[in-house]
């Protein structure tokens, strides 16, 4: 019986993971297996994590502003690993303007704050097949 | 096919986490990738971690993994979480003592939910464990949450068996005695910072005195802080005196237990889903069949298709 299996990570300097770990929550009460892997991961550290756990999709809480850094780079290290099957989508405190640019490279959705967790499912759900060949 | 398993064989990383997909997912036709995976297990030191929650087992994989390392050896781990019985999710939080680790590529972790897999989960987890044996791991540690019979059954057939406790927990040392205290290969006090460490390795020393020993090893109680690293040389050192104790016999003789466990787990989750479904059964329950009288009816045949003519 397959299930999806979705990588949350907490990029960057700032110290605190509520948001994550509430979006990680309810992804599991979606009945997802959720890989949780704590703050402070770098973008090398989560692609080699998202493929070792070989996930569906990567969603990263970002709150410092590294935004414009970090999920590029996580895009780019996925198609140098040959696993740009992997969908990236995120949320955080990432201004509007700064979304579209995101999505030029190659990022699925930009959640912003107070967006309602049933949307990230939903997100999930339609956008998402769990992997099933070799 | 071949092409897939060589892959698993060099070590690629892609390949073998997906393969570990789709045993976890039990998807059709997994099992002739198995087959020349199983073939190649054999060779990767196993060491099952159990335990209580909370009680440090994955800050002590952490060091451990740390150690082993530093020996030259490469190291996968399983990591297993409960899967919520309530919407089959799941947190796989395990990772996070062993976020040091995640770019070294000596160094391989799966997160594993329970599920609920006909077969039990401590087949899968056997399956996953041989693909990372086939990839040439040299030690592979097994962390499982310590409560119920699959737990105690992947423990039962690793090739070194720790439990760990934590001081002042007399319920837990209950909960040992149902099962895991015969099949452990070394006990671990951690958390030994605190009080009452002693105490509780004098407690397990005692019991362990009139437990029947499985083999001619004595087993020890070693006292730990994971969280600092301190008494986990000890530990590295007392698994790999195990693994040379272990050595010839023992080993071949846990491997075919291991190679018989999944053999069993394998014929459960083939009678069920061919014969016994749960949808075969139901339906003849509804009827008012006695679940034996179901259990007979599907066995000699009906509503597999024989006897469907009349
Ligand atoms: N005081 C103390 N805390 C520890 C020790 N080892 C682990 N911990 C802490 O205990 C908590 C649970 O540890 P974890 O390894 O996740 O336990 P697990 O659920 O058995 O895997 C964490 O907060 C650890 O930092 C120790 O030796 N001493
Ligand atoms: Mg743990």
């Amino acid at each position: 019986m397959s299930k999806i299996r979705i990588l949350i990570a907490k990029p960057g300097l700032d110290g605190h993971d509520r948001g994550a770990k509430v979006v990680a929550r309810s992804l599991r009460d979606a009945g997802f297996e959720v890989i949780y892997t704590g703050l402070r991961q770098t973008p090398e550290a989560i692609v080699a994590t998202a493929i070792q756990e070989d996930v569906d999709a990567i969603g990263l809480s970002i709150l410092s502003g590294a935004h414009g850094t970090v999920f590029p780079r996580v895009v780019e290290l996925l198609k140098e690993k040959d696993a740009k099957d992997i969908v990236v989508f995120g949320g955080g405190v990432i201004p509007e303007d700064d979304i579209p640019a995101l999505y030029e490279s190659g990022v699925a959705r930009i959640f912003t704050p107070g967006t309602p967790t049933d949307d990230v499912v939903r997100f999930i759900n339609e956008n998402i097949k769990p992997k099933d060949v070799a | 096919m071949d092409n897939f398993c060589e892959k698993i064989f060099a070590g690629d990383v892609r390949a073998s986490a997906r393969l570990m997909r789709l045993v976890d997912d039990r998807t059709a036709g997994y099992e002739e990738y198995m087959k020349p995976v199983w073939k190649r297990a054999g060779r990767a030191h196993i060491i099952g971690i159990t335990g209580a929650p909370g009680s440090g087992k994955s800050t002590m994989t952490d060091q451990l993994i740390t150690r082993f390392r530093s020996e030259g050896k490469t190291v996968g781990v399983v990591a297993i979480d409960p899967t919520s019985p309530f919407s089959g999710g799941a947190i796989l939080g395990d990772r996070i003592r062993m976020a040091g680790h995640s770019t070294d590529e000596g160094v391989f972790i799966r997160s594993v939910g329970t599920r609920g897999h006909l077969g039990g989960l401590s087949v899968s987890t056997m399956d996953i464990t041989a693909v990372m044996d086939a990839m040439g791991k040299d030690v592979i540690i097994i962390e499982t949450v310590g409560v119920g019979q699959d737990e105690v059954e992947i423990a039962m057939v690793a090739d070194t068996c720790i439990v760990v406790t934590v001081p002042g927990m007399g319920d837990d040392i209950q909960a040992i005695k149902a099962g895991i205290f015969e099949i452990a290969d070394i006990f671990i006090v951690n958390k030994a910072d605190r009080d009452g460490a002693e105490r509780t390795a004098g407690d397990l020393e005692m019991m362990l005195e009139i437990t029947p020993r499985r083999s001619g090893w004595k087993v020890p109680v070693l006292r730990t802080a994971a969280s600092s690293g301190e008494g986990i040389d000890e530990v590295v050192s007392v698994i790999n005196a195990h693994k040379a104790f272990c050595g010839g016999n023992i080993k071949s003789a846990r491997l075919e237990d291991r190679l018989l466990h999944v053999a069993y787990g394998v014929v459960r989750e083939k009678i069920v889903r061919e014969v016994f479904s749960e949808e075969k059964l139901r339906s003849l329950l509804r009827e008012g069949a006695d679940p034996y009288s179901a259990v007979d009816r599907l066995w000699h045949g009906e509503a597999r298709g024989v006897g469907a003519a009349e």
